[in-house]
């Protein structure tokens, strides 16, 4: 092995030939254990470039060092999992000739530093994941969480990052031309320095054509296409793995910028490539770029990879071999090539105004060899595979241990202002920044791009799309319960499970697999660590009893500023099946009986109105019945299937008043709610914004009440009828009566106005 | 009658497919696409310009998309009085190479809108819009889709009964001169709106199927 060449690392100390400087290696996020165990896995000292490749494929974000143990025992096999945990995104097959490919990513960090790029990028990143198994990308869903738009200190910063990471993903999504069907926005002081942007993207592919990131053969060319690789997003990976320190100024060099067109190019090249079979592995390069993108696919195949990088295309003048193998520099493309398949593979990126570029070969010796770009070319790295990958190392944080059981306060009771005045309350509640209508957010989106998506299952509990080619309609959604997991972070996992299946069978849809994002702290802090463990376990436990496995997903650790930490979120993205998109349900109130399907006890305890009215929760949630939840699912799927319901909707965040709201409003018709106590307020209250319970809103016509009483006692699932639809207004017993027109002005209102600082005005009709 | 169409496919082109997949689902048309580098529109009764981000909107939409070959042949093909629909970044792609006036700019809100909206066809003696009820719903999905004309061009337009759709039911959702979200050039056989027909033409996917009496005018037409 020949000396390397002294390297100029920018925005770091220059490293002294003699050897590798304090300096440098504190901030490769490394600790002292890995430090010397690396130096002992190769027998010398490291070069800088080997540092780097060590520091980004050690972080956390590439190796799962600290939830690996954790991750292993979820439940990740079934009969349609065709693709689980491990390549780029998991697949799942939904007929004989058709599969759909599925995974969230988190780009939390990145939203933080720069929110407009970080999430745009972040949209670009998990659209990749899922062409790159072949699959043709049709929806895009998010999951967001910031912190208050509510006065605090920090309520500007919020909605400046807010504002930001929703036009980011509407720019960029819209670009590419792939609807954001679904997603939720949840708002939280905790997340004021650490907002939460999580993609899903689900695409559809044939079982035949699914890609893989294997490279499995030696002598195989090497090709590179898409942007050139510039110095951005250098050590994004080792950020993502660190927290946040008040004033993080020097990390915005890190943040990598996103370019939507060039995406739609790779994306159309790629999948043209793989449908004429001439990629034998393909992988974006993400997070850790080309180092993980190579070593990945030759660690899956059991090859070696060596690379030059005089051949990279690059962006600037410069670059390092170290900045060359770390940068993640957006929409750049790896892939693995039979010498014979080189030409037709370059003619197809020609027409896509794409370059082939050969910049090495695989190889038989299960060695990374990386040759520099300076002029002699000489060889920078020199790195088993196996020490990055399968011999990363593996962790398992102390745990704290359980809280000791979750604190139960006494329930709230109303100031006699709210006492005085419920309507005008409920009126305030509904217009909160938790509960008020998302469309400000979702109007942004291109929800409708493809002709897939079935319009009246926008905004609802989970969007349905026709698969091409069948009858079938996929539906999907993203969830999460963060709320719960303060006192409860297994049970909030659960929950984030059970809401995600509830709001698959509320369309009509058979839940069929779960992806999921694990937004958490520092693990090296004991009590992070313990929610971290409670929320997989509960993830797993809750996957398991529905009988949806987990195909992939992702972890984001360190969700620190300053020593505070989010609150933990789970987030559960989850698709399932119907057999005819044609035949599905919305919340679009319609029909003449509303039925309470289940079993409701509410409480306010753990509840969103505690939490708007409180500023804080006293306990977590009951525990689940999960024979109700599957019984749940095949009557909804039963139901639909036959045509008997008219609406459904899932109770949640808000209790029955809040899913009556959307209801009514959705499907502009009235709402009698007959029977409500009415004793006192408190139970009044609690009956319309309690949550816990097990039940769903289902409307029917008159001449289904028979049928639709038989099937739910069929299913052993208790059903009332609640309200019949009738009238302009929404009435609550005696005291309570709403015209449509007020509670849409109190929903509809305030979002816009909390999170988009810049306000065009919309002109009257001239 | 058979129409034959043809789909324009520009690289960043994203309705290209919806499109296509429309004109299949319509009786009398035979469709194809049409890569951008093509210079041939042989036998074409019809080229729709689909919605997208042509060349990813850089400089301003539809301003590079004006300069492909493709485009030099379909102002050619509209000379001699084929029909051109241009759809939502189509439209814009018309504006830019001068086939239709007026030019289309930010939404007056600032962002992205994507819903169906109501609409008025104002205009329904020309060869798109004979079957057009007056009274139509179609999905808009834009951010720079705000129509702007000068007094003396709009009073033109007006005046030539060129305007065929305008946004309705006491809205204006991007803030457009006089409403305008459609109109034809002088000999009628070149139209550029910017709600999206493809969208609208099963009843589940787009909210209305009024986008199909655009096609359907067409065949009468033709």
């Amino acid at each position: 092995m020949r000396e390397a060449p002294v390297l100029q690392i920018p925005k770091r100390d220059t490293v002294p030939s003699e050897g590798t400087s304090k300096t440098f290696l504190q901030s490769l996020g490394l600790s002292e254990e890995e430090i010397e165990r690396i130096r002992s896995l190769l027998g010398r000292e490291p070069t800088e470039t080997e540092w780097g490749i060590f520091s980004v494929m050690w972080s956390e974000h590439c190796s799962y060092k600290n939830t690996k143990r954790l991750l292993a025992a979820l439940p990740t096999s079934g009969k349609d999992v065709l693709q689980g945990p491990g390549e780029n995104a998991g697949v799942v097959a939904v007929d004989e000739e058709w599969a759909v490919a599925f995974k969230v990513e988190s780009h939390n960090h990145p939203s933080f530093v720069e929110p407009y790029q970080g999430a745009a990028t972040g949209v670009g990143g998990i659209l990749r994941d899922i062409f790159t198994m072949g699959a043709r990308p049709i929806a895009l869903l998010d999951s967001l969480h910031f912190g208050s738009t509510e006065n605090d200190v920090h309520s500007i910063r919020s909605r400046r990052i807010a504002e930001g990471v929703v036009r980011a993903i509407a720019d960029y999504g819209n670009c590419v031309g792939i609807p954001t069907v679904a997603g939720e926005t949840h708002f939280d002081r905790s997340y004021s320095g650490n907002p939460l942007v999580n993609v899903m993207a689900v695409g559809v592919v044939k079982r035949k054509d699914v890609a893989r990131a294997v490279a499995s053969e030696p002598g195989r060319k090497v090709l590179y296409y898409g942007n050139p690789t510039g110095r951005d997003g250098v050590h994004g990976a080792t950020m993502a793995s660190e927290t946040f320190e008040v004033e993080d100024e020097d990390k915005r060099i890190n943040v990598q910028v996103g370019d939507p067109f060039m995406e739609k190019k790779i994306l159309e090249a790629t999948l043209e490539l793989v449908q004429a079979g001439l990629l034998e592995a393909v992988q974006d390069m993400g997070a850790a770029g080309l180092t993980c993108s190579s070593c990945e696919m030759a660690g899956r195949g059991n090859t070696g990879i060596r690379i030059h990088l005089n051949r990279i295309p690059l962006r600037a003048e410069g670059l390092t071999p170290y900045e060359i193998m770390l940068s993640e520099s957006q929409e750049r493309m790896l892939a693995v090539v039979k010498e014979e398949n080189w030409e037709s593979a370059r003619r197809i990126l020609e027409k896509w105004d794409l370059e082939a570029v050969d910049i090495g070969e695989t190889t038989g010796d299960g060695w990374m060899r990386v040759w520099g770009n300076e002029e002699p070319e000489t060889e920078v790295a020199a790195i088993p595979v196996r020490c990055l990958t399968t011999e990363a190392p593996v962790y398992l944080p102390r745990r704290a241990g359980k809280k000791s059981g979750a604190e139960v306060r006494p329930q709230p009771a109303l100031s006699s202002e709210e006492g005085n005045d419920i309507s005008g309350h409920l009126l305030r509640f509904l217009a909160s920044e938790n509960v008020s209508s998302r469309r400000p957010i979702y109007r942004q989106y291109d929800t409708m791009v493809g002709t897939r998506t079935v319009w009246k299952t926008v905004g609802g509990d989970a969007a349905v799309l026709r698969l091409d080619g069948t009858e079938k309609g996929l539906a999907v959604t993203i969830d999460s319960n963060a709320r719960f997991a303060r006192h409860d972070p297994f049970r909030a996992s659960e929950y984030a499970v059970i809401e995600a299946a509830r709001n698959i069978a509320a369309v009509g849809a058979r839940p069929l697999a779960v992806t999921n994002c694990l937004n958490y702290g520092d693990p090296g802090n004991p009590e992070r660590f313990e929610e971290i463990a409670a929320g997989v376990e509960g993830l797993g436990y809750a996957c398991a009893r529905i009988g949806t496995p987990v195909t992939g997903g992702n972890v984001s650790l360190y969700n620190e500023t300053a020593g505070a930490a989010i609150l933990p979120t789970t987030v559960v993205g989850m698709i399932g099946i119907m057999d005819d998109y044609r035949r599905t349900t919305s919340p679009a109130l319609s029909g003449d009986d509303l039925w309470l399907l289940g079993t409701h006890s509410p409480s306010l305890a753990g509840s969103e109105y505690e939490h708007w009215s409180r500023g804080e929760t006293s306990a977590a949630l009951p525990e689940i019945d999960y024979d109700f939840e599957r019984s749940l699912h095949a009557f909804m799927v039963e139901a639909v299937s036959k045509n008997l319901l008219r609406s459904a909707h899932d109770i949640s965040a808000g209790g029955i008043f809040v899913a009556a709201v959307e209801m009514v409003l959705k499907g502009k018709r009235g709402l009698v709610w007959e029977k409500v106590p009415e004793d006192d307020d408190f139970a009044l209250v609690e009956y319309l914004l309690g949550e816990g319970g097990a039940a769903m809103l289902i409307a029917t016509a008159a001449e289904k009440r028979g049928t639709v009483e038989a099937l739910a006692r069929r299913w052993n699932l208790l059903i009332e009828r609640v309200a019949s639809i009738e009238g302009d207004r929404l009435v609550f017993g005696k005291q309570i009566s709403f015209s449509l027109e007020n509670l849409a002005a109190a929903w509809e209102g305030d979002l816009e106005k909390r999170i988009f600082l810049l306000a065009g005005k919309e002109e009257a009709a001239s | 009658m058979t129409i034959e169409a043809g789909v324009i496919v520009f690289p960043g082109s994203n309705c290209d497919r919806d499109c296509v997949r429309a004109l299949k689902g319509m009786e009398g048309y035979r469709v194809r696409e049409i890569w951008h580098r093509e210079t041939e529109l042989g036998g074409l009764d019809l080229v729709v310009l689909p919605g997208g981000f042509s060349y990813g909107d850089y400089l301003r939409p539809g301003a590079i998309a004006r300069f492909s070959p493709i485009v030099r042949e379909v102002t050619r093909f509209a000379e001699r009085g084929g029909y051109v629909l241009g759809i939502c970044n189509g439209f814009q792609i018309l504006l830019e190479a001068g086939l239709l006036p007026g030019a289309l700019i930010r939404n007056a809100g600032l962002r992205f809108i994507c819903e169906p909206v109501p609409l008025e066809c104002t205009n329904t003696n020309t060869p798109f819009t004979k079957k057009v009820p007056r009274n139509l719903t179609l999905p808009i999905a834009h951010g720079q889709g705000r129509y702007f004309i000068d007094e003396t061009g709009r009073s033109k337009l007006e005046a030539e009964g060129r305007i065929v759709l305008r946004y309705a039911g006491g809205t204006n959702p991007n803030g457009s001169t006089n409403r305008i979200a459609g109109i034809v050039n002088e000999k009628g056989n070149v139209l550029g709106m910017m709600p999206h027909p493809e969208r609208a033409c099963e009843i589940l996917i787009g909210s209305s199927e009024d986008g199909r009496s655009f096609f359907e005018s067409l065949l009468q037409a033709a």
